[in-house]
């Protein structure tokens, strides 16, 4: 980190050093474009992946944090911290020309913070209409009801965007633009649409059958957990996390009170610690299952997306048996777990485990296997690595491009670095190769589970907490390797008993900003072999 | 075998008796027509139940189980909600057109159901050129589904009319083909001849090896014919939603639902028919016992339960396989389907020429 610091202060004098959970740099927004790009492209620091983009409201100034990895470094992460004092014409300058990953986290910070971003090519909003009336997540938003009632008319189909350019001379000026022409042919695809996996928009600009351009249109299920946590306590949002991404919502909990614990200093009972790890690994399989009934169903093989049920159901009837519920779990609490394993829960693994290989090989047999579903799937929605380190797409999508970034290897977390098992990488850059990468992830998931199952530690399932939570002033970012890629945290307090920001950094927010790149020059029916692959998950877009 | 000839010719001689001749032709046709009918809409309820419960025993599943033992009433209960259910009429789309497709791809539909043999004396027309006519008709059906997309005035339907329109256009081709391969062997496209000449064995038996090439070519451009699984692109419902009937309520998109099932009835009837010796029973020559024992199960039987295990087949893949591209579908036909069938055809000829069959 030293090492960091002197390099960083080599490059930019002016900038400020704060020491906390990661290494915080303030910049002034005239630097921020040129640090940004020294940031990225210095020998040394090579921060090449933007993990998250965090507005934020601090009152007397608006701002922007952003955390940094890179991937040279042994996955050092550092943030920067960016703010602007205008309140009333808030400009950053975008870095989406770097990471390519910014171009929808920015749209997301100007949607709740009004914050234009200079140099973005699409500075539209990307959860709410077009028409709303104020930036909901500021400090001073006004919630009235009359200011947007609820619509009784159709949204129109707004093609235009604008595009903030600065010239040489510093000055930037609005430049409108389109984002179809007037004679293209532009299918929608959603937001009711059985292939979409949930509400979820695109506008596919079509030259025959071959997709020409996607326009994501996000935001129909967005439920605005950012803000509600920010009138909550912190116990209290903890069930929000397992209605985002619901197919991860055991790693989402764990990261959150992973963030919760490391802000209060608190250590977490050995046995919460292994229970929280298998249950992580058995929602992950649960999570595969379904991602490869649904590709296998968005493909056409119906009876295959049944035999993934079938398997799914009974890590359901697990979690059923231990937490109560088989959707939304709330399992994990600050400092442990809720509540005891079921007295059959070990016996329950040890059936599933012993099943699975033989159930993996029949989903081959049926699907994998078959000329079709390989003709479907190989060579088709091409991410390079170098594209998926660029939109920063983690995950088993971003290992079938053979980029190793899987967070249990890379930032160890509860008791991961004492278990063994393998990465798993894809070279195909594919949907094939994502989707195979799915397939051997469930193996190595059951490796995982079979180390465990026997060595579940006697002992607390949490530790002692106060009655009322309170965080030290600070921010702390933590992430976890959801079912789906990275899946962060940021919690800012200013010493209060809620938070005065939380920020759910999610893997599938980044999935559907590929859905452009990797769609174009392919056909309407590769569109949804693509999206299934990537498998994302709408809620956890729409947080 | 019990020849259903002496039924209906007796029944025309008692009608001849107190009437003069256009009025039998006249009740005859009205009878016919109404028969027709009915076994269209029995056959269409039996294949609804039929691939609903063997696709969920497919998928491990039990299928319907509520409406009546086993589920077997369920069907008549869609059926009465598909009845009663509302016509909604759209703006901006073609009306005549509009209402029109869905009573083309009906029509064509029942319109082959009419030629097929359905035992030893029961069918309708006997033409010369029979396969040729069901072959001809078929085409028909197309233009329905076609004039449905496009009037839909829908961006779905239009491109589920354009992939249907490209997938039946080629894949009649093979299908043709196929047929004309055994219709070399039979020297015959009467449908009444075509059975009898398979009196001493079946074609697949008798044409061996060309046969059955051509044999598993129908089944394949039948598929496509009939838009199934894996190649139900025109209504893919994972891309398309529901492709070019997306826009169609009540009993019109029923008569769309309906005319695919039974459309998988025919393509399967005209396979037993062409194939597997329509409702001539299981000969093997020389067997004459064997034969003669055959010989008692009705012809009815025969023909039903060939097209049911055709039908079967066909249902078996549409549940198993995914989904295959437009580019794939369209280069799998022109490139290997029908370079093969026309090889196929040579190779039949050759077979048939030089006498190389039983």
């Amino acid at each position: 980190m030293s090492e960091i610091k002197e390099i960083i202060s080599r490059i930019l004098p002016s900038a400020t050093f704060t020491e906390g959970d990661t290494l915080m740099v303030t910049v002034d927004e005239k630097d921020w474009h040129g640090f940004a790009k020294a940031l990225k492209e210095t020998k040394g620091l090579e921060f090449d992946v933007l993990s998250a983009v965090v507005g934020m409201d601090w009152k007397d100034s608006l701002g922007v944090v952003y955390y940094l990895t890179s991937t040279s470094r042994n996955w050092d992460v550092i943030s920067v911290k960016v703010a602007v004092a205008d309140r009333e014409n808030p400009m950053i300058h975008s870095v989406c020309d770097l990471w390519k990953v910014a171009n929808f986290q920015e749209r997301e910070v100007y949607d709740f913070y009004g914050i234009k971003f200079i140099n973005h090519p699409d500075m539209r909003r990307f959860f709410l209409r077009n028409d709303w009336k104020g930036h909901p997540l500021r400090k001073d938003y006004d919630a009235d009801p009359k200011l947007n009632p609820i619509p009784t008319e159709d949204e129109k189909n707004e093609d235009d965007t604008v595009s903030y350019v600065e010239d040489e001379n510093g000055n930037v000026k609005a430049v409108p633009g389109k984002v179809f022409e007037e004679d293209e042919y532009v299918v929608n695809i959603g937001p009711q649409h059985p292939s979409t996996h949930g509400v979820m928009r695109f506008r596919a600009s079509v030259d025959g059958e071959t997709v020409k351009k996607v326009d994501v249109v996000s935001g129909y299920i967005h439920r605005g957990i950012e803000k509600l946590s920010e009138g909550l306590t912190y116990p209290q949002i903890l069930h929000f996390t397992d209605r985002m991404d619901y197919m991860s919502a055991h790693q989402n909990r764990h990261c959150l009170c992973m963030c919760i614990e490391k802000a209060m200093g608190l250590e977490v009972p050995r046995r919460a610690q292994v229970i929280r790890v298998m249950m992580d690994e058995l929602m992950r399989i649960s999570s595969h299952l379904l991602s490869f009934g649904c590709t296998a169903m968005d493909l056409g093989a119906t009876t295959a997306f049944f035999y993934g049920f079938r398997e799914r159901e009974m890590i359901l009837d697990i979690f059923e048996k231990t937490c109560g519920a088989r959707m939304s779990m709330n399992y994990n609490v600050i400092g442990g777990v809720i509540a005891d394993l079921h007295p059959d829960f070990v016996k329950d693994v040890k059936e599933l485990i012993n099943i699975m290989p033989s159930r993996l090989k029949e989903y081959h047999k049926v699907f994998s296997g078959n000329l079709i579903a390989k003709n479907r799937l190989k060579k088709v929605g091409h991410l390079s690595k170098e594209d998926a380190i660029n939109y920063a797409i983690t995950g088993p999508s971003g290992r079938g491009s053979n980029w190793s970034c899987d967070c249990r290897k890379k930032h160890p977390y509860a008791v991961y670095s004492e278990v063994e098992f393998d990465e798993v990488l894809g070279d195909g850059c594919d949907s094939y190769s994502r989707y195979m990468v799915r397939m051997k992830e469930i193996e190595q998931s059951c490796r995982i589970l079979e180390q465990l199952v026997d060595r579940i530690p006697e002992g607390d399932i949490r530790a002692q907490v106060p009655k009322v939570i309170k965080l030290p002033v600070g921010s702390w970012y933590q992430q976890v390797e959801a079912s789906r890629g990275t899946f962060g945290v940021y919690i800012e307090s200013t010493g209060e008993k809620n938070p005065y920001r939380v920020h759910f950094q999610s893997p599938c927010f980044n999935l559907v900003g590929v859905m452009d790149l990797t769609c174009s020059g392919y056909m309407i029916a590769d569109l949804i072999t693509i999206g299934a692959a990537l498998d994302f998950v709408i809620p956890d877009i729409d947080r | 075998m019990f020849n259903f000839g002496i039924w209906t010719s007796e029944f025309n001689k008692f009608l001849m008796g107190f009437l003069p001749e256009w009025a039998t032709v006249l009740v005859e046709c009205v009878i016919i027509a109404v028969l027709v009918l009915l076994t269209y809409t029995v056959l269409a309820l039996f294949y609804i139940l039929y691939e609903r419960k063997l696709c969920a025993w497919f998928q491990c599943r039990l299928g319907p189980m509520r409406v009546g033992k086993w589920g077997l009433l369920q069907v008549f209960a869609d059926m009465f909600k598909i009845l009663i259910k509302e016509l909604i009429s759209l703006k901006d789309t073609d009306r005549f057109l509009f209402k029109l497709a869905p009573y083309l791809v009906i029509t064509s539909s029942v319109v082959m159901l009419a030629c097929l043999p359905w035992g030893n004396g029961l069918q309708i027309i006997n033409y010369n050129i029979g396969i040729f006519f069901i072959l001809a008709v078929s085409s028909v059906g197309v233009l329905g589904i076609l004039l449905a997309g496009w009037a839909s005035n829908n961006k779905y339907t239009l491109i589920g009319a354009m992939r249907s329109g490209a997938q039946m256009i080629s894949y009649e081709i093979s299908l043709g083909l196929a047929i004309i391969t055994i219709i070399v062997f039979a020297g015959t496209m009467n449908i009444n001849e075509l059975v009898w000449a398979q009196d001493k064995a079946w074609f697949i038996f008798r044409g061996h090896i060309p046969a059955i090439i051509a044999f598993l070519i129908y089944i394949v451009a039948a598929t496509a014919e009939t838009n199934r699984g894996p190649f139900d692109l025109p209504e893919a419902e994972h891309e398309l939603t529901a492709g070019y009937h997306t826009e169609y309520s009540g009993i019109h998109f029923g008569f769309f639902y309906l005319a695919e099932y039974l459309n998988l009835f025919i393509v399967s009837g005209i396979a037993s028919l062409m194939f597997l010796g329509g409702w001539m029973p299981l000969h093997i020559p020389g067997w004459d016992g064997f034969n003669n024992v055959m010989n008692y199960i009705p012809s009815v039987v025969w023909f039903l339960g060939k097209s049911f295990f055709v039908s079967y087949v066909i249902i078996w893949f549409k549940w198993t396989f995914p989904r295959v591209r437009i580019d794939q579908m369209l280069s799998f036909e022109w490139k290997y389907l029908m370079p093969l069938s026309l090889a196929n055809l040579v190779l039949m000829a050759v077979f048939v020429a030089l006498g190389w069959h039983f």
